[in-house]
Parts: C-alpha cells; sequence; structure tokens
C-alpha cells in the first residue's frame, strides 16, 4: 500500500516540522532539508523508489536488516532506530560517584507481578545490571526472591524484545506515535468526553499509575478503564465481598500460627507475599520443639501439599461440601445448607479438634483458585477461631481499584461489540492471547475498533492485531513505584537507560495527557512529591510517608535508596462478617457427567501465565512435582489414565519421556493433540492443565512450546470446571525432563523423623517399609591416600567452607536453581538436550514421593549442589588435574585444564557436574555478553563444570577481610542460593568455626548427616533431617 | 629319516605344515601372493567397501571436531558410551597378536608360526582403531597431549593417581611394542621380497625395508635375541594392558565397575575376543588364497580351543559378579545386578549370555571345532557378545547409581554408529592393504618347521 504510506509520511514530516517550529522555538536550522532530514524524511525518500520500496517490503530482507539492526544497537546499548551514532570510547573525565570499576553496586528497586511488588537489590556491574537479589528491609522480601524475579535479568537482556515503535508493522518514532493519539484525542475523544476511548490494563497498583490513570479520567469522563489478567484473584474479591461487602486484602502471620489449614493454596510458592509467607512457615518448622502443622485439602499436588503434614486430594467439587463440614465443626456461621462428609469424616474430625485447640493460634488459608464461597467460608472459620487479629489481619486492598476483572472484561467486550469503542489502549498485558474463549477477544473483535494501540515489552499475539505497538521498557529500565501484599510502597529505580526505544507505562500514559513528553523520572518523582509533602492529589496513604523533616530531597533519596518508603504499609482494619452472607446463593459445582472430567487450570509453576514464555530460564528449570521442562501437559492420576488406557513410558536418551496424547474438549472447544503427564497425587477422575504455553509469537524460545490452555478456559469456568472431555489420538510424543525416577528405592536419601521421635530421641523414621539401615560411615583413617593435609596450605585464617541444607525447611520453589544459573553464567541447552540429559543447572532440586503412584504419602524435595567431598571422588580420576582439592576444601574445577574425559561425572555418586557436550554458551548475542556475571568465567564446549560454592563470593569477602586485616565473619560470604531462599534453607560458612551458624547446625546430631555416608566421600555441604509433625489422631493415615 | 620326536608328534596330530612343502615352495606360494599373483577381483571389491567406511570415519571425526561430542548419545550420568565400549573391544582384540608372538613363542608352540604375522597386523590395526577413541571422546581432544607427562611451560604434570593417565602408557607402550615385534618379523622377509621382486619400485621399498638383511649367520644370531628380547618384552604387556584399561572400571567407585574382579576377567575377554577375531579373519583368507597347507586345520582346531578356554574364564567372571552382586548384602551392588538382569536393559545382559556363555560351549565338540564355517559363525558371535559385554560394563553400571534421581537412560546416535563403522572401515582397510603388500604368513619362520629344516640341522 505505497499510496497510503506515502500520503501518511506526508503527513508525519509535516506535523514534524511543524512540531519543531512550534515546539520548542530554539531549534535553528539552515535549510528545511536539514530540518526534515528525519528519519520519516529519509524512509519517505527510500519509498519514492519502487526497487527499494519492494525491497523493504520483502519479509525476509527486512527481518534480515532488523536483525542486524538490532544487535549492533544492542551492542551499543542504546536507543534508536534508523541512524547509528558514532561511538567513541574515552575514559572518564569525571569518574561517576562510588563507581570503581570491577567492583559492583546495588541499586534497590521492585518488581511487580499480579500487581503486587516485591522489593529488590541488584547489582550493578559499570552500569550493567547483573544479578537480582532482595531487599532486605522489604517486607516481602527479607532478602529473598522467587523465580521470577531472578529470571527477570534474563527478560532485560532478551533479544527477542521488540525495539521499536510500530505501526502498521512499520518502524516509526515516538513523536509520530505522539503526533497520532494527540490528533485521534483531540479531534475524536475530546468532544464526546472521551466516550470512545477504552483502557485496559493488568491489575494495577503503583500510585503513580493510578493517579495518572485518574487525571486521563478526569480529562475524558466517559472514557472507561478496564483490567484484565488472567490470574487475577476474582474470587478472593468476590468471597470478601460475600462475606463483609467490602473487598479486603489478608495478611496472614505464619510466625504466629501453629496449626495451618490451607484449602488449596499453594501459600508457599505463589499468592502475593508468598515469599514471606514461606519464610514464617518455615521458621517454624525449624523450631522442632513448637512445630507448626499443615492440612492441606488440595487438587492438583502444589509444593504447598507437598510440605503437609496431612495432604488429602479432593476433586474441586468435593471441596465444598468437605470445607463447610470442617467449617460447621468449628462453629462456623455457615448457614442453613448443613452437609456431611462421610469418607473423610475420621480426617475432618482430627482436623477440626486440632483447629479448636489451637484457637487464635491457626490459620485458615484459601488459594485464590477457589471459588468465593470458599474464600468467605475460610472468613468465617478464621473468625470463629478467633484468629483475627493475632495470625490474620485484614486491610484494605493493596489494588487501587480492585474489581472483577472478569466483569469488566465482558463490559469491555460488549462495548466494542456494540461499536461504542474507537480507541483502545492496551496498556501491558496480551488479551488476544489469554482472555477467556468466550469472549472471542480476537481479530474479528478487534477489528471493529478504529484505533488500537498496545505497550507490551514483545511484539506478540496481541500486537500484531493493533495499530500501533509500542515498546514497554523493562522494570529494570524504567522509573516506577509499586507496593506490597502489606501495602509497603517501592520506588521502581532503573538499573540501566532502556536498551531500546521504549517507554514505561507512565511515559505512555503521559502520552494521553496534556504534557506528553514528560520522563518516567519526572512523573514518579512528582507523584512523591505531592504525596510526601501531603501537597498533591488526595493522599492514598492514611499515614504521612514524610517523616519527621520536611526535606523532600532527603527523604525521596533515601526511599529510592532503600527500596521502601516507610509508614506506607495499609492500617488494619476490622470488618464484620455480615451474618446473613451464608444465605446469599453461591454457584453450586456439579460433579461431572459419566465419561467426563472435572478440569482444573493453573498458572504455570515456571511461566507463569504466558508472560514468561520467552524466558529460557524458566523454560527450562524444572517444574517441581514433575520436572518437566519446556512443554506442559495433561495431567491426571496413574488409574484416570489406566482407565483411559493411556501411557506414559520412560524414554531411550536419558532425559525423555514417551507420553500419549489426546485431544482435550471443554465445552465444545478442543485441543487437539496435547501430552497426558500421570501425576502421583492428583485426584482421579480430574485432569489439570496449566496456562501460559502455546505461544505464537513470544519470541524465538518461546514460540510454539506445549499447548494452549486458553483455547478452552472460559469466563464462567476460569480455574475450574466439569465436562471435560478426553480422546485418546493413538499417537505419542516425547518430553523433556531432568528426573526419571522419582522413587528412593528404600536407600537412605531424604531422611525424614516426626517432631515427636525428634524430641524424645526415637529411631530414624522408617517412612517407607524396607529402608535398609544406612551404614556405618567408615572412619576418617579407612582411606587407601592419606587425608589432605589442610596445614600448610596457605590456609592461615583455617577457613573450611562448609554447607548445611534443611530438608524440613526447604519448599521446592527452585528460586535457588535460577539464582544460581544466574550467578554462575549457566547456560539453557535446550529442549532437544534435555532430551538427552544434558541439563547444565550446577543445583538441582529432586523430588522424590513416598507411597504409591495411587496415594502418595510423604513428597520430598532434596536441593543437591555440589557435595565439595573430603574424599571427592573425582578428583584422583581427572588424569590431568583439571578438578583439584584447594586448601580450603573447596573441590575447586579447573575449566581451562580440562580436556573433558568426563571420568569425574562417571565418578561422582552425586552426579552434580555438568558437561558442555556442545557449546551451549551464547557467545554472540550481545545483550547476553553484558548480562553476564563478570566474576565468573564464561565456559565453552567440552569442559566440565560444577557447583563452586559461589567461589567468587568467597574469593571476594576474603578480599575485603584481608583489606581490614581480620578474618571473614560469619554470614559475610553468602552463596547465591543461600541468599535468594526464602525459607532459609541453605546456610553456608566456616566450619572451622564453632560459632558459625553451619557449625551449629551440623553439630545436631539428631538431624545432621551425610548423603551417601557409607560411600566415605565425607561431603562438606551436609542435610538436615526432615521433620514432620503429624496429628496422632491420624496416626496411619496420609 | 625322521626325527623321533616328531613322529610322534606328527602321530598323535595333524601336521602344522602340509606334507609335501619344500623351502621353495614356501617361499614361492607366499611370495607370490605379494609379487606375482594377479590381484583377485574380490580384493578390489572388499577394499573399496573397507575404504569407503574409513571415509566415513574421516567425515565423522571432522564433524565431531567441529561440533563437539554432543553428537553421541553421551550425556549425564552415562558419561562414558560407545566410544569407550568401541575403544574397550579394539583393545581386547588387539590382544591376539601379541599373545600368539610373545606368549606361544615363549613357550615354543610352534604351531603359532603360520598364524603370528597376521595375528600380529590384526592387532597393531585394532590398537590404531582403539587409540582413535579416547582422543575423539574428548570434551577437547586437541589437548589430549596433556595427559603425556612432557615438560610444559604450565609447569603442571598429569595426575598419576588417575587410571586414564595409566592407560595412556599401557596402551601407548603396547602399541608401540607390537609394531616393533612385527616390523622385526617382518625383517627378513622383506630381505625376500627385495630379491625376488622384478619392478624397481618394488625393489627398492621393500629394500628399504628390509635395513640391509643379507641372511648372513651372524645377523640370524643377532636377530633371533633380539626378536627373544621383544617377545619377553611383550609378553607382561598382555596382561598389563588390558588389566589396566580394566583400571579404569575398577578404580571408579560405581557399582558394577567397583570389581576386583575386573583385571583377570578383562584379560580373559581380551584373549576371547582376539581369538575370535582371529578365526573370524583367516578362515575366508585362508580358503581365498588356498593357504589350508600352511594354515592347517590343527591351527583352527587350537584357535578354538583357546576360545574356549578362555570362554569359560569369561564366563566364570559373569556368574562372579551376579554372586557377589547378590550376596554382598549391598543394596547398591545387587540392585546394579539386578537391574542388568531385569532392567531396561536386560535383552543387552542376556544377549551377551547367550553370546558369550552359551555358544562356547558347542567347542567342547570337535565336530563345531571342524567345521569351519560353523566355526566362523561363532567367531562372529563372540565378537558380538564382547561388544554386548563392554556394553553391559559401560552403560548398565553408568546408567543407574546411586541417587534414583539422577538415573537416566542412553541410546547412541547415528554418529556413534558412523564412528564404529568408520573404524571398521579403517581396521579391514589396513588388513586389506597387508595381505596385499605383505607376507601375510611369516616365510622364513615358516621355512624353520618344515621337515626339510630338521633335516638340514640334523645333517649340520
Amino acid at each position: 500500500m505505497p499510496g497510503i504510506d506515502s500520503e501518511k509520511n506526508f503527513r508525519l514530516l509535516r506535523e514534524r516540522v511543524l512540531a519543531a517550529q512550534e515546539g520548542d522555538g530554539k531549534r535553528y536550522w539552515r535549510s528545511l532539508e536539514e530540518l526534515a532530514d528525519t528519519p520519516e524524511f529519509q524512509e519517505f525518500m527510500l519509498r519514492e523508489y519502487p526497487q527499494q520500496a519492494e525491497i523493504w517490503d520483502d519479509a525476509v530482507e527486512r527481518r534480515t536488516f532488523l536483525k542486524l539492526m538490532g544487535a549492533s544497537l544492542a551492542l551499543a546499548g542504546l536507543s534508536g532506530c534508523v541512524v547509528q551514532p558514532p561511538e567513541r570510547i574515552v575514559p572518564y573525565v569525571k569518574q561517576p560517584e562510588e563507581e570503581i570499576p570491577g567492583k559492583a553496586l546495588f541499586f534497590a528497586t521492585a518488581m511487580t507481578m499480579g500487581g503486587v511488588g516485591t522489593g529488590l537489590l541488584v547489582k550493578s556491574n559499570e552500569g550493567r545490571p547483573t544479578k537480582i537479589e532482595g531487599n532486605e528491609l522489604h517486607p516481602d522480601s527479607r532478602g529473598a526472591t522467587d523465580i521470577f524475579s531472578q529470571a527477570s535479568i534474563l527478560t532485560l537482556y532478551d533479544p527477542d524484545r521488540s525495539q521499536t515503535p510500530i505501526f502498521r508493522e512499520e518502524t516509526r518514532p515516538w513523536t509520530a506515535f505522539l503526533g497520532e493519539v494527540r490528533q485521534a484525542l483531540d479531534q475524536e475523544q475530546k468532544p464526546k468526553g472521551g466516550a470512545g476511548l477504552r483502557f485496559l490494563t493488568e491489575t494495577v497498583v503503583s500510585p503513580t499509575l493510578v493517579s495518572q490513570m485518574k487525571a486521563i479520567l478526569g480529562e475524558f469522563p466517559a472514557a472507561k478503564w478496564h483490567q484484565y489478567e488472567p490470574a487475577a484473584r476474582n474470587n478472593v474479591f468476590n468471597g470478601a465481598l460475600m462475606a463483609f461487602g467490602a473487598p479486603v486484602n489478608i495478611l496472614y502471620n505464619f510466625a504466629a500460627a501453629d496449626r495451618v489449614f490451607s484449602i488449596d493454596s499453594d501459600f508457599l510458592a505463589c499468592a502475593p507475599g508468598n515469599i514471606r509467607n514461606a519464610r514464617d512457615f518455615a521458621a517454624r518448622r525449624r523450631d522442632t520443639a513448637n512445630m507448626n502443622r499443615l492440612y492441606v485439602i488440595e487438587t492438583t499436588p502444589t509444593n504447598t501439599g507437598a510440605k503437609a503434614d496431612h495432604r488429602l486430594a479432593l476433586r474441586p467439587s468435593e471441596i465444598e461440601n468437605f470445607v463447610r463440614a470442617v467449617a460447621a465443626g468449628v462453629g462456623a456461621n455457615t448457614g442453613s445448607n448443613q452437609v456431611s462428609v462421610g469418607s473423610h469424616a475420621k480426617w475432618i474430625t482430627a482436623l477440626v479438634n486440632d483447629l479448636k485447640q489451637s484457637a487464635g493460634k491457626s490459620i485458615v488459608i484459601v488459594g485464590d483458585e477457589q471459588p468465593a464461597v470458599i474464600h468467605a467460608l475460610a472468613h468465617a472459620m478464621n473468625a470463629a477461631l478467633g484468629n483475627v487479629g493475632k495470625t490474620i489481619s485484614y486491610t484494605d486492598p493493596v489494588e487501587a481499584n480492585p474489581i472483577d476483572q472478569i466483569q469488566s472484561l465482558r463490559e469491555l467486550v460488549g462495548d466494542i461489540n456494540n461499536g461504542l469503542v474507537d480507541m483502545l489502549v492496551m496498556v501491558g498485558g496480551n488479551p488476544v492471547y489469554n482472555t477467556p474463549a468466550d469472549l472471542n477477544f480476537n481479530k474479528t473483535l478487534l477489528d471493529k475498533v478504529k484505533l488500537r494501540i498496545h505497550l507490551s515489552m514483545y511484539k506478540d499475539e496481541t500486537s500484531e492485531l493493533c495499530h500501533w505497538h509500542i515498546p514497554e521498557s523493562h522494570y529494570l529500565e524504567a522509573w516506577s513505584d509499586t507496593r506490597a501484599f502489606d501495602g509497603t510502597a517501592s520506588i521502581v529505580q532503573p538499573l540501566i537507560a532502556p536498551l531500546y526505544d521504549s517507554r514505561s507505562a507512565h511515559e505512555f500514559l503521559a502520552a494521553f495527557t496534556q504534557s506528553p513528553d514528560q520522563k518516567g523520572y519526572d512523573i514518579v518523582r512528582s507523584y512523591w512529591q505531592g504525596q510526601m509533602s501531603g501537597a498533591g492529589q488526595a493522599s492514598v496513604f492514611t499515614a504521612p510517608v514524610l517523616s519527621t523533616t520536611n526535606d523532600f530531597e532527603q527523604a525521596w533519596r533515601k526511599a529510592v535508596h532503600d527500596g521502601v518508603i516507610p509508614n506506607t504499609a495499609l492500617p488494619q482494619k476490622t470488618f464484620t462478617i455480615k451474618t446473613d452472607w451464608a444465605n446469599q446463593p453461591a454457584p453450586v459445582t456439579q460433579p461431572p457427567a459419566p465419561g467426563t472430567f472435572e478440569i482444573v487450570f493453573r498458572t504455570d509453576p515456571t511461566v507463569h501465565d504466558g508472560r514468561f514464555a520467552n524466558n529460557g530460564w524458566l523454560q527450562e528449570l524444572p517444574k517441581p512435582l514433575t520436572k518437566l521442562t519446556w512443554d506442559n501437559a495433561v495431567m491426571m492420576s496413574r488409574k484416570t489414565a489406566d482407565d483411559l488406557k493411556l501411557t506414559s513410558q520412560t524414554g531411550r536418551w536419558g532425559g525423555d519421556t514417551f507420553v500419549d496424547t489426546v485431544n482435550l474438549s471443554y465445552q465444545g472447544r478442543t485441543i487437539p493433540n496435547v501430552p497426558i503427564w500421570i501425576l502421583p497425587g492428583q485426584p482421579d477422575g480430574v485432569i489439570t492443565v496449566h496456562l501460559g504455553y502455546g505461544r505464537r509469537r513470544a519470541g524465538k524460545v518461546g514460540n510454539n512450546r506445549g499447548f494452549n490452555v486458553y483455547a478452552i478456559r472460559t469466563s464462567d469456568a476460569q480455574w475450574f470446571g466439569a465436562g471435560a472431555q478426553i480422546v485418546a489420538t493413538g499417537d505419542q510424543v516425547q518430553l523433556a525432563t531432568t528426573q526419571l525416577h522419582f522413587n528412593m528405592e528404600n536407600r537412605d536419601i531424604v531422611r525424614t523423623r516426626t517432631a515427636e521421635e525428634l524430641q524424645h530421641g526415637g529411631e530414624h523414621h522408617q517412612a517407607a517399609e524396607g529402608h535398609t539401615h544406612e551404614e556405618e560411615p567408615p572412619t576418617h583413617d579407612e582411606t587407601l591416600y592419606p587425608n589432605y593435609d589442610y596445614q600448610n596450605q596457605g590456609n592461615e585464617l583455617n577457613y573450611a567452607w562448609g554447607m548445611a541444607i534443611d530438608i524440613s525447611s526447604c519448599v521446592g520453589c527452585n528460586a535457588c536453581v535460577v539464582a544460581c544459573q544466574s550467578e554462575n553464567n549457566i547456560p539453557i541447552v535446550g529442549k532437544e538436550q534435555v532430551f538427552r540429559s544434558r541439563e547444565m543447572h550446577w543445583l538441582r532440586v529432586d523430588t522424590y514421593f513416598e507411597g504409591t503412584a495411587e496415594n502418595v504419602e510423604e513428597t520430598h524435595f532434596m536441593p543437591v549442589p555440589c557435595m565439595h567431598c573430603e574424599n571427592a571422588p573425582c578428583e584422583p580420576v581427572c588424569p590431568v588435574h583439571a578438578t583439584v582439592h584447594s586448601a580450603e576444601g573447596l573441590n575447586d574445577m579447573v575449566y581451562n585444564r580440562c580436556v573433558g574425559t568426563r571420568y569425574c561425572s562417571n565418578n561422582c555418586p552425586y552426579k552434580v557436574r555438568r558437561f558442555n557436550f556442545l557449546l551451549y554458551q551464547d557467545w554472540t548475542t550481545p545483550t547476553y555478553q553484558l548480562m553476564r556475571n563478570p566474576e565468573v568465567s564464561v565456559r565453552s564446549r567440552g569442559v566440565m563444570e560444577k557447583c563452586t560454592y559461589c567461589v567468587q563470593r568467597i574469593q571476594w569477602a576474603k578480599i575485603e577481610s584481608e583489606k581490614e586485616g581480620r578474618p571473614i565473619r560469619d554470614g559475610e560470604v553468602v552463596t547465591a542460593c543461600q541468599a535468594v531462599c526464602p525459607t532459609e534453607a541453605i546456610v553456608f560458612g566456616n566450619i572451622n568455626d564453632p560459632n558459625s551458624r553451619v557449625s551449629k547446625l551440623k553439630a545436631d546430631e539428631r538431624r545432621n548427616y551425610s548423603l551417601l555416608a557409607d560411600l566415605n566421600t565425607r561431603p562438606r555441604t551436609t542435610y538436615l533431617t526432615g521433620v514432620r509433625n503429624p496429628n496422632p489422631e491420624l496416626s496411619g493415615e496420609v | 629319516m625322521e626325527h623321533p620326536h616328531q613322529e610322534e608328534r606328527v602321530h598323535a596330530t595333524e601336521p602344522v605344515v602340509e606334507p609335501g612343502y619344500t623351502f621353495s615352495s614356501v617361499t614361492d606360494k607366499i611370495s607370490s601372493i605379494v609379487l606375482r599373483r594377479r590381484t583377485p577381483l574380490w580384493w578390489f571389491a572388499g577394499f573399496a567397501v573397507a575404504f569407503v567406511l574409513a571415509q566415513v570415519l574421516l567425515l565423522s571425526i571432522t564433524y565431531l571436531v567441529f561440533t563437539g561430542i554432543g553428537i553421541f548419545g553421551t550425556n549425564v550420568p552415562v558419561g562414558w558410551a560407545m566410544p569407550i565400549i568401541n575403544f574397550v573391544w579394539w583393545i581386547g582384540i588387539g590382544h591376539a597378536g601379541t599373545l600368539i608372538s610373545a606368549i606361544l613363542l615363549l613357550l615354543r608352540q610352534e604351531w603359532r608360526t603360520s598364524i603370528n604375522r597376521f595375528a600380529e597386523a590384526m592387532t597393531l590395526f585394532a590398537v590404531a582403531c582403539a587409540g582413535i577413541y579416547p582422543v575423539f571422546h574428548l570434551g577437547r581432544p586437541w589437548l589430549a597431549y596433556w595427559l603425556f607427562p612432557y615438560p610444559n611451560t604450565m609447569n603442571i604434570w598429569p595426575q598419576f593417581r588417575s587410571p586414564l593417565m595409566w592407560d595412556v602408557f599401557a596402551v601407548s607402550t603396547y602399541g608401540t611394542v607390537s609394531a616393533l615385534f612385527w616390523f622385526i618379523g617382518l625383517i627378513p622377509d622383506f630381505a625376500t621380497l627385495r630379491d625376488r621382486a622384478r619392478s624397481r619400485p618394488f625393489q627398492w621399498i621393500y629394500g628399504m625395508l628390509a635395513m640391509g638383511w643379507r641372511g648372513s649367520a651372524r645377523h640370524w644370531a643377532r636377530y633371533e635375541m633380539a626378536y627373544l628380547l621383544l617377545a619377553g618384552l611383550a609378553t607382561p604387556l598382555v596382561l598389563s594392558v588390558h588389566t589396566i584399561v580394566s583400571f579404569d572400571f575398577a578404580i571408579g567407585i560405581i557399582p558394577g565397575w567397583h570389581a576386583t574382579i575386573f583385571p583377570p576377567y578383562f584379560v580373559a575377554g581380551a584373549i576371547y575376543a582376539g581369538f575370535a577375531m582371529v578365526l573370524l579373519l583367516t578362515i575366508p583368507l585362508r580358503k581365498l588364497y588356498g593357504l589350508e597347507g600352511f594354515i592347517t586345520d590343527r591351527h583352527i582346531d587350537n584357535m578354538a580351543k583357546v576360545m574356549l578356554a578362555t570362554g569359560l574364564i569369561v564366563l566364570y567372571g559373569y556368574m562372579m559378579e551376579a554372586f557377589f552382586g547378590y550376596y554382598s548384602a549391598n543394596q547398591y551392588e545387587s540392585y546394579m545386578i539386578h537391574n542388568r538382569q531385569f532392567g531396561p536393559y536386560w535383552y543387552y545382559y542376556w544377549a551377551l549370555i547367550f553370546c558369550n556363555g552359551f555358544t562356547p560351549q558347542l567347542l567342547w565338540f570337535k565336530f563345531f571345532r571342524k567345521n569351519t564355517v560353523i566355526l566362523w559363525f561363532i567367531a562372529v558371535v563372540v565378537s558380538i557378545g564382547m561388544w554386548l559385554e563392554r556394553f553391559v560394563i559401560v552403560i548398565t553400571s553408568l546408567h543407574r547409581d546411586f541417587l534414583p534421581s539422577s538415573w537416566g537412560m542412553y541410546q547412541p546416535t547415528i554418529w556413534d554408529w558412523s564412528m564404529f563403522l568408520g573404524t571398521l572401515g579403517l581396521f579391514f582397510s589396513l588388513l586389506f592393504l597387508f595381505i596385499r603388500f605383505l607376507p601375510m604368513i611369516s616365510i622364513f619362520e615358516m621355512r624353520t618347521i618344515l621337515p626339510q629344516a630338521e633335516i638340514e640341522e640334523e645333517a649340520a
């Protein structure tokens, strides 16, 4: 369409010239040509010549060009799209303050997910963010993080991110966008008060963004703001409305809870505040004298279910009856409809008794996915148990504008269908991909909107249907703010200038205001200036956010530095349960018709709702209970699979599993050829599918992985439904997994005891019958070779590094695995290499099930890093001395000496060594070069690698301590896995110092043990026995 | 006329040379294969196939070096796989040569004479094939020389505690001594060929190789002494090479590797495999070149008996492995043997027992030892069995070791097979060149065992 485009270009050109004349008036030019020498003009010139226009239109040519262009721009770390300015390498004339080349700096910022922020400290090497750590001052993080924030650094440097504003598949400058928006607003929307203007955002918490939205809505009173994201907490919202008549935010205090009853809640691994909750929960787990007890009823097995003392697998349709019975038992107001649950009566009685005995010290927590009535029942139970105000407190919601997002989306779709929408502005999100299938948010619908604008980090499924696509800045590139699960506000501080021509949501929304070219920094800062000085808009914060001083600059600097703004946590508030709440009609879940299945939708444990689909670290991160990578599958129990004659067989390549495929139908929609997965602990007759896969436009990493579950997820069955149908196709596919065998084979691997046994010095709990008694570890002298001589080896300060891992505390969240990957420049290998069992994770989390496939009694997580054995079997077999013992007891790997015999890996009984079978590391993509930790060698092909105990961190601490002439203090060396661990399950330190934390843990003879001790490897990494606290009333049951 | 002792032996067994040969007829017969007879068509066909396969090896290695050993099916936990299986298999085959040449020489088993040259050549080629694998299975094969103790600016020695280090010495020494032994054995025959060659280039080449041999009494005296000394030197190597190769496994702590029975069991297995390969090759060759007069049924019979004996030792090894696995009361050991017999690779194990345990039992019967066709098939089965043995030892031990979370599987890729086929190609290419250009039976040694030699000795 050269005609239309050249017309457009003339218009753009004219705008540009006029804007330059009117805008600031300070620009001088010698000729109109010079003024017009803009990228648009050059493009226009090109367009005048049809041959070149053809080249430009040719997809391959243009892509190649853009790719090259993108790569070179990324190398320069510049914004801009057409003209690359010359690079000059000059030394600092004035060195930036605090910047010492080679020494990393840390800056506080925060990452937002699902609207809720987690405070972070980000490591910056010469201006490049390289590693994410938690912010100790932040109420959620407390120094730890989860997998998503750890992996977000890879997204920042993702070369597939969109790089320039795009209009109808053509690159355009931001100014052109401003012109077009202004025109549309002024000419069309302004006269009718914005009646045709709609904004669609994800859940918004950022106070600045909210104030911007409010300002826009003030200017266009008839415009509407909708929110939608696929994992929104609508049921929590509706449940609170049902119980209290008002939305609430629930804060849990697991540190004070003796008994926890979780109703399908994975509070240890997802849900807002999970890092904090996991930390508090684990602290009570470690306190074996005063240990908490966790009851879980759930459908799909989760990490929380794995940690339960008593777990009951229920179908979604059974949960309401069960919860009502428990609620009635604890004396909660459940209305008139009483129910009886026959088969689980003993379980319920024991649970009710236990909860009642711990009244005021218990928590009933409900998963976000559960229907509103369950949430209301939990509110009633917590009230009846007297937990409110003790272990549970309520505040107003963190979200500025809590709504039922499905309802909001329905309204938007209705308006579009009625032709009421002229201009749809989508701020983030990917509605074309992830909205309910029955709302048909697709091309047909969007074609009814005259102007569609999408702000997004990737040119995704939604962007391709929009006129304008504006690249969104990553949170590490832009100023913003957010609030934690308890309301504590944080300033989101950028660590690097935007790598591409991208805008933050604030800058993007500014385009719809009267000051369209405002910088993100100014927007955020001026908002907080208003808040802090109390002079701005009506404060959303009840307490004064500015402390005693009135100096805004000082308060602002402190807020940015600390990463949290004091006094911004939401105040506790009392909500009373409506006495008649139980009389409201609640939709009753019907059990499915015979031959059909109940279906459960879940966000994926690693790629979440699909937003991380192009993140290789998360794609290759083994999902906690299946160890599946790169794919999703239809989860079902062994019996369900057997009934359907579906099979799953271990493959032949080492990391592959052959599974049958099925056609999955629900409510008349079918996804063909989807793989199944047999998941122990899944109740019979229920299938679980995970969102986030089947992306068409995610990027090179995430495209066409797995299947898109949104295709059958409807607005009335967001999380549960009945009547799903499965038809076997007779085909098989290969799935990539990192663990094929989940049975301990009666070997002494994970040890567990009950708190009771531990208190009374009982024998080691033989969880599965027939555990052979572990052999006595041999004495230290039973070795062919002399013990390593640590004396006179240049270790005057007598360091001996060691690690203790508490199996009791580990919740299997995988954060350590991603942290290790980020810290140590560990590559991803891709699905085909995982098939061959060649994943590179230095640290893995093993999962073991005990019991039978039908009835999982216990699930264990065991993080396995290198053991750093005193008698390391890998060391004597290396023919070239590439793996050697250090004077401090580390088992060092010398990459550049390694010739790659792999004998060390064969001889390692823990199989923690990883080999570069091919060139896995990406040496060419320039952005990844920026990302890498400069303190860790980047390995090439043909060498072995493994956990080093983060030797670079040890060395750094040594240098610091030597400068000050003192030994390293306990806690000064924190390994990457330890730093990130929300439950403090990993402790590292000097075991020669009897007062170090790790020494004290290792001294606990009741719990400390070495893995495979009878091999006399004498590992430096030891484990603390897992402790469970089962209810004696339920002994013998699960 | 005949020596009484000789007479007894002739009556006791069949002769090692058919009656009727004289010095000159022996020389004519053997040297004519190289110098006079037209190269048969089957030679060209066979060499072409082998040579093409050798090019497959070249191709595979080139691709390997450019891409990385990820082209193989090797993984974690199965860190060693087809390359190591093939290495041990080839090294095993390379055992017959030295055993026949050196040990049987010292034991004065004169029947060895007609097969030793051929067996030595086979040894040498097998060791050459074997040597390819340990180098090219490395992650960085271009650094393989780091395994040698050479003075270097890095000031690092190799690690002498590592069995791989011992392997380097064992295999390279074995290769060197085998080559020397073979070459020295060839010198008088080179001289014969030099004297009989008609074309100038051949005279020149064989002349160079003969190193000025004139056959004087002094030459012969020195020669016999040197040959005997080398035989003495090579004898311990027969035992040491495969012992040390077995240490690669026995030193490891993996159940299924960590066993003291490995050295004798590996050596016996190697001799077993070596004799199988010699039979596999000599049975068709003697037919094709009409050498039944030199490689008589007695040779075939003797070799079959050696196979039976070593096969029994190997079978004993399998039984002991199973016994100790179950008897040890060590759960890892007992799981290992159980996994071999009934795990995912059970068919490899039972195929191995069939090939190496059951098949050689046929050799108890003279009928099977006499019937060269059946014997040839037995040799093929044993060769396959020995490959399976290495597969079972390497793969089934590694794929399930201590922690079930790390258990895996292994399947060779097309490149694993192309490397193996490629080394077969190299082996047969060299072998074809050998039988075409060098005397495959030692001429001068054959002459010493003729009745004529006894007479002249007595006359002297």
